[in-house]
C-alpha cells in the first residue's frame, strides 16, 4: 500500500507531461489526490508492517504529517481546477507534473525509515518544486524561483554531509554501520558523541533550510510570495511539515546518543530565534503573501521549540503540525483568491476583501484568527499544550518569550489582514471574473471548517496517535 | 675548505650575469630569434664600468649611495647560502630574516635614490615596485619558515644542508608546494613576467626598470650587477631546496648546482616567454595566492 | 601508492583555492572538472582488499562520468550560449576569497583533530580536504555574483560531500551514492534550466540584476 501509493503519483506525475490536452490534465490532480486519501485512509485502518526491509514503514510521526498533508493534497487539488481553469493561458504541464511528483516526494520522506531514503526524498520537493515558484512566469518569480533553488540545494548538501557523519558515527566497532532509523536508536550508546553532535548541527541546518527556521529563512519570503497561492499551500502546509519531520528522526538518533540535552538547546535556540524574527518582519509588512511567509517562520519556530521543550509539548507539537498544515492552507488559499481578484498583493493597493469576495475575504480573517492561536480554533490549543510543557517543567523564560512572541506577531498580522479584508474596496484595482466560485473558495471553507471542529472536539484516535508520535520522540 | 670557500665567493661574483644571459637567449630563441651572446651581460658590465657618470642636479648622495649599498647587500646576503654539505661562509640561528632583510634593504636603497631625483616616473616605480615587495615579503618568510619547520633548523645552512634529505623523504608535498611558492616570489622579487617587463621600452608599464633610469655609467653596472645577484640568490635557494638532497659528492654537488641555476635560468625564461604580463590589480592576488600555498605547507607540516 | 593519495588530496585543495582566485570562468569550470576527477581517482586509490570492487568502480566511474565530462561540458554549454566570460568583482574580493580559503584550510586541519575517526583511518588527510571542499564551495556561493559561479560553487560543495563519502564506501550501500550523484545531477539540470530563463529574462547573469525582492 505505502508502495502503491508512492509510485501511483510519481507515474501519474509523469503522465501529466505527456498529457496532451491543457484543459483535462488539472483532472490527474484530483486522480492523484483521490488515490492518495484512499490509500492513507487504509493505511489508517489496516496499517501495513515494513516494507523493503525495513526501509519504508508508517509510524505515528510519519502518520500524523502524511494524513494532513493528503488532507491538504484533496482540497488543494479541488482548488486547482478552479485555478487553472482561469489560467488557462498558462500551460499547465509543468505545474501539474510537478504537484503529483512532489506529493510522491513528500509521501516518501513521511515512511522514511532510513536516512539515505529520506535524504533523497527531501531533495525531490526542491526540485520538483523549484519550477513550479516559475508559474507566473515574470522576473520577480524567476528571482525567487533561484534563490529557492540555490539556498535550498545549499541546505540538502550540508544536510547530507550531517547524514555521512551521522552513518560515520554508527561505523566504529560494535557500531551499526547503518543508517536505518531503528538500528540506530537501538544502538544509541555506542555512537560516536561527536560524529553524533556534529552530524546533528549540519542536519539541523539543512533540515532546517527546508524548515524555514531563522537564520535559514531567506528564500521563505521571496519563495512564498512570488508562488501561485496553491503552491504556497502546500509549500507551507506539507513540504516544511515533512521538513520537520525530517529534524524529528534526527533527534531521534541524537536522543538515542545521549546528547539530548544539546539537541534541545539547539532548538529552542533557533525557534525562539525564528519566532522573534517572524514578530519582527511581519510588522509593517507591505506584501501580504510575503506576510504569510514570516507566519510560516513563526509556527515552525513553534514545532521547534515544542520539539526542544520535551515532555509533553512534543505532543503539541505534532497536534500543531496538523493545525499548521491545515491552517496554511486556508490562509494561503485564501490570499491566493485575494491576490487575484485585485490583481495586487500590497497592502496598500487591497482594501475591502470581506465585500469583493464574500468568502475568501471573511475566510481570510478568519485563518489570521486560527494561525494566530485564538480559540474556538485548534491552533489555540496545540500552542496551549505547548506553552503548558513549557510553565509545567519550569522553562519560565522559554514561555514568556513564547507568549510575547505570538502576541506581538497578533498585533503586526492582525494590522495588515484587518487593512485588507475590511473597508471600502471602491479605487482599488480590479480583475473581473476572477470573484469567488465554488472550486476556489468551497477548499480553504473546508479546511477553515476542519480547523474550527478539531478545535471543537479533538477525536480520540488523533489524540492517541499524537501520544504515540510523542512517545516515539521522548521515549516516555 | 678554504678552496670550497672561495670556490662559493667565485661563483657568487662570477656566475650571475650569464645567468641573466641564459634568461635573454632562451627567450629569443623561442621568439625565433638568435638573440645577443650569452656572455652579453658582462661585456655590458665592462662597458658601464668604463663610462663617466652623470648626475642630475637635483640628487643628493642618496642618489650616489643607492647602487653601492644595494650592491653590498646583496653580496652579502649571498655569503649566508650554503653550500652543499656545507655551512655558508656566515651563518648563525635566524639568519634567514638576515637575509630577507639584506635583499630588502637593497630595495629600499634603489627606492630612495628613485625617490632622490625628483622626478616623477621614478617615484611612480618605486610605489609599484615597493608595495607588489609587500607582498612578496610574506610570502618569501612563509616559504622559509616552512623550510625551517621541515628541517627544525632556524639557519639557513641548516635548513639547507643535510636535513633536507629527511625533510623531503617525510613532507614532500609540503616542501614542494613551498617551492612552487617560492618560485611565484623569485618571479615577482626580480622583477620577472608576469610581475614586470623587464625589456619594455614604455615608462608607463615599467615597475623596476623606470626605478633605475637615472642612473649612469658605473652606477648602472652596480645596479644591474646587483639585480643579476639577487636572481641568482632565488635561484639558488630554489635549486638547492629542490635538487640538494639527491646529489652525493662535493664536486658532484657543485656541479648539479650551477647546472641547477642554469636550469632555474632556463625555467624563467620560458616562463617569460609563454606568459603575458598580469595586469596590475592581479599581481596581489598571485603574490597572496602564493602566500596561501606556503600556509597550506605550513599546516600539512604542523598537522 | 600513499604519496599518491597525498598528492590526489593536496591537488584537490590547491584546486579549491584555485576556484576561489580566477576570475575566469573557462578557468573555474576546468579547474572543478579536474577535481571531480581527481575524487574518482581517489575513489579508487582509498579502496582496499575489504571494498567490494564492483561498488567501488561503479562509484569512480559514475564521479568521472558526471563530475568530470557531463556537469563540466552542461556548464561550458551555458556560458556558450549566454556569452559569458568572465565573473565581475565579486562581494568579496579575491584576496580575501583567497584568505578565507586559506583561513578555512587551517580551520578544517584543526577540527579534524578534535574529530576522532571511528572506523581505520583510511588517509589523515582525507576529513580535512573535505571540510576545507565544502567550506569553499559555501564561500563561493555566497560571495560571487554571476548565477554560473554560484552553481559551480555548489558543485565545489557537493565535491567536498564526495570526499566525504568516500570514507563509507565500506559499508553504505550503493544505492545512497548513486543517489548522491544522481541528485547531483538532477539539481545542475534543473539549475541550468533556471539560468537559462534568468538570462533571457535579465539579459545576463549577473544576481545584481535579481534583487527586487526584499523587505
Amino acid at each position: 500500500m505505502i508502495l502503491l501509493i508512492i509510485l501511483v503519483s510519481f507515474v501519474l506525475g509523469a503522465s501529466a507531461f505527456a498529457w496532451p490536452d491543457n484543459r483535462t490534465r488539472p483532472r490527474l490532480l484530483l486522480v492523484g489526490a483521490a488515490i492518495h486519501l484512499a490509500g492513507v485512509v487504509s493505511l489508517w485502518i489496516h496499517p501495513e508492517g515494513p516494507v523493503l526491509s525495513g526501509y519504508l514503514f508508517l509510524d505515528a510521526a510519519g502518520k500524523v504529517v502524511l494524513s494532513t498533508s493528503s488532507v491538504l493534497f484533496v482540497a488543494s487539488a479541488i482548488y486547482a481546477q478552479g485555478y487553472l481553469r482561469r489560467r488557462d493561458d498558462r500551460d499547465n504541464r509543468i505545474f501539474v507534473g510537478g504537484l503529483l511528483v512532489l506529493l510522491s516526494a513528500m509521501t516518501t520522506v513521511g515512511v522514511a525509515q532510513h536516512l539515505g531514503v529520506l535524504w533523497v526524498a527531501v531533495e525531490l520537493t526542491t526540485l520538483a518544486t523549484a519550477p513550479l515558484i516559475y508559474f507566473n512566469h515574470n522576473a520577480r518569480s524567476l528571482e525567487a524561483a533561484w534563490k529557492y533553488l540555490l539556498v535550498s540545494s545549499l541546505g540538502i548538501a550540508l544536510a547530507l554531509l550531517g547524514t555521512f557523519f551521522l552513518a560515520l558515527s554508527g561505523a566504529g566497532p560494535g557500531g551499526p554501520k547503518s543508517l536505518l532509523l531503528d538500528d540506530l536508536i537501538r544502538a544509541g550508546p555506542e555512537l560516536s558523541r561527536p560524529w553524533v553532535r556534529t552530524a546533528f548541527v549540519f542536519l539541523l541546518v539543512g533540515y532546517g533550510t527546508k524548515m524555514g527556521l531563522a537564520p535559514l529563512h531567506s528564500w521563505k519570503p521571496d519563495a512564498y510570495g512570488e508562488a501561485p497561492g496553491l503552491l504556497g499551500a502546500l509549500m507551507a502546509g506539507g513540504i516544511t511539515n515533512f521538513a520537520f519531520l525530517s529534524v524529528v528522526r534526527v533527534f531521534q538518533v541524537t536522543r538515542a546518543a545521549g546528547e539530548g540535552a544539546f539537541a534541545s538547546d539547539a532548538l529552542l535556540a533557533l525557534g525562539l530565534l525564528s519566532m522573534a524574527l517572524a514578530a519582527v518582519f511581519m510588522a509593517g509588512q507591505r506584501d501580504f503573501k510575503r506576510m504569510l511567509a514570516y507566519s510560516s517562520v513563526e509556527h515552525m519556530g513553534i514545532l521547534a521549540v515544542a520539539l526542544g521543550l520535551g515532555g509533553t509539548a512534543v505532543g503539541g507539537a505534532f497536534y500543531h503540525v496538523v493545525n499548521n498544515g491545515l491552517s496554511k492552507g486556508v490562509l494561503f488559499l485564501a490570499a491566493g483568491n485575494i491576490h487575484r481578484a485585485y490583481g495586487s498583493k500590497r497592502t496598500d493597493e487591497v482594501r475591502g476583501a470581506i465585500r469583493r469576495l464574500p468568502v475568501s475575504g471573511p475566510l481570510f480573517l478568519a485563518g489570521f484568527l486560527a494561525v494566530t492561536g485564538t480559540p474556538p480554533f485548534s491552533p489555540f490549543w496545540s500552542e496551549f499544550i505547548i506553552l503548558n510543557g513549557a510553565f509545567s517543567t519550569g522553562r519560565w523564560v522559554v514561555g514568556a518569550f513564547f507568549l510575547l512572541f505570538l502576541a506581538v506577531i497578533f498585533i503586526g498580522m492582525g494590522a495588515t489582514v484587518l487593512h485588507v479584508v475590511q473597508g471600502d474596496d471602491r479605487g482599488t484595482p480590479a480583475r473581473p471574473g476572477f470573484g469567488d466560485g465554488w472550486l476556489t473558495a468551497g477548499p480553504p471553507l473546508v479546511l477553515l471548517l476542519l480547523v474550527l471542529a478539531l478545535g471543537l472536539w479533538l477525536p480520540r484516535a488523533l489524540q492517541g496517535l499524537f501520544a504515540a508520535a510523542a512517545h516515539l520522540v521522548t521515549g516516555a | 675548505m678554504i678552496l670550497r670557500a672561495l670556490f662559493q665567493i667565485g661563483i657568487l661574483l662570477l656566475l650571475p650575469p650569464l645567468l641573466l644571459g641564459v634568461v635573454t637567449r632562451v627567450k629569443a630563441i623561442v621568439a625565433g630569434r638568435r638573440g645577443p651572446p650569452l656572455l652579453q651581460g658582462y661585456y655590458d658590465l665592462a662597458r658601464l664600468l668604463r663610462k663617466g657618470s652623470v648626475y642630475s642636479r637635483t640628487t643628493t648622495w642618496v642618489f650616489r649611495a643607492g647602487p653601492v649599498v644595494g650592491l653590498a647587500a646583496v653580496a652579502t646576503a649571498g655569503t649566508m647560502l650554503p653550500a652543499a654539505g656545507q655551512p655558508a661562509i656566515f651563518s648563525f640561528a635566524g639568519d634567514f630574516v638576515l637575509f630577507a632583510y639584506l635583499l630588502a634593504l637593497a630595495r629600499f636603497a634603489t627606492a630612495l635614490a628613485a625617490l632622490d631625483t625628483g622626478s616623477a616616473f621614478e617615484g611612480m616605480g618605486a610605489a609599484r615596485e615597493v608595495s607588489f615587495a609587500s607582498m612578496a615579503e610574506p610570502a618569501l618568510f612563509l616559504c622559509l619558515v616552512v623550510l625551517a619547520r621541515a628541517t627544525g633548523s632556524l639557519s639557513l645552512s641548516g635548513m639547507l644542508g643535510p636535513g633536507l634529505a629527511t625533510a623531503w623523504s617525510g613532507a614532500a608535498p609540503a616542501l614542494l608546494l613551498s617551492a612552487i611558492a617560492l618560485f611565484v616570489v623569485a618571479l615577482a622579487e626580480n622583477s620577472r613576467i608576469p610581475v614586470d617587463d623587464p625589456g619594455t621600452h614604455l615608462e608607463l608599464t615599467m615597475i623596476h626598470e623606470v626605478m633605475v633610469l637615472d642612473h649612469s655609467g658605473p652606477d648602472l653596472a652596480f645596479i644591474l650587477y646587483g639585480a643579476s645577484i639577487k636572481f641568482f640568490l632565488f635561484g639558488a635557494l630554489l635549486v638547492r631546496l629542490v635538487l640538494d638532497p639527491r646529489v652525493q659528492g662535493i664536486w658532484g654537488a657543485e656541479a648539479a648546482f650551477v647546472g641547477g641555476l642554469v636550469g632555474f635560468a632556463v625555467l624563467v625564461g620560458l616562463v617569460e616567454s609563454f606568459m603575458a604580463r598580469l595586469r596590475l590589480t592581479r599581481v596581489p592576488q598571485m603574490l597572496v595566492g602564493a602566500s596561501v600555498l606556503s600556509v597550506f605547507a605550513l599546516v600539512l607540516l604542523l598537522r | 601508492m600513499r604519496s599518491w593519495t597525498d598528492m590526489a588530496f593536496i591537488l584537490v585543495v590547491v584546486l579549491d583555492l584555485f576556484v576561489l582566485a580566477s576570475s575566469r570562468l573557462g578557468a573555474a569550470i576546468r579547474a572543478v572538472a579536474l577535481q571531480g576527477a581527481l575524487l574518482s581517482l581517489l575513489a579508487l586509490l582509498l579502496a582496499s582488499s575489504g571494498h567490494n570492487m564492483g561498488h567501488v568502480l561503479l562509484v569512480a566511474g559514475g564521479a568521472l562520468a558526471i563530475k568530470a565530462i557531463l556537469i563540466p561540458w552542461l556548464m561550458f554549454r551555458a556560458i556558450r550560449e549566454m556569452a559569458i566570460r568572465r565573473e565581475m568583482e565579486p562581494l568579496v574580493g579575491y584576496v580575501p576569497s583567497m584568505i578565507l580559503g586559506g583561513v578555512g584550510v587551517v580551520l578544517a586541519f584543526a577540527f579534524s583533530r578534535g574529530l576522532p575517526l571511528p572506523t581505520p583511518e583510511m588517509h589523515p588527510f582525507l576529513v580535512p580536504t573535505a571540510l576545507a571542499t565544502v567550506w569553499t564551495g559555501l564561500l563561493l556561493v555566497v560571495s560571487r555574483r554571476k548565477a554560473v559561479t554560484q552553481v559551480l560553487g555548489f558543485l565545489v560543495l557537493e565535491n567536498g560531500v564526495f570526499v566525504f563519502g568516500l570514507l563509507l564506501t565500506g559499508f553504505m550501500p550503493v544505492m545512497v551514492e548513486a543517489g548522491v550523484l544522481l541528485d547531483l545531477l538532477a539539481a545542475v539540470f534543473v539549475m541550468g534550466i533556471v539560468m537559462f530563463q534568468i538570462n533571457r529574462e535579465f539579459s545576463s547573469l549577473d544576481t545584481d540584476a535579481m534583487s527586487s525582492l526584499k523587505d
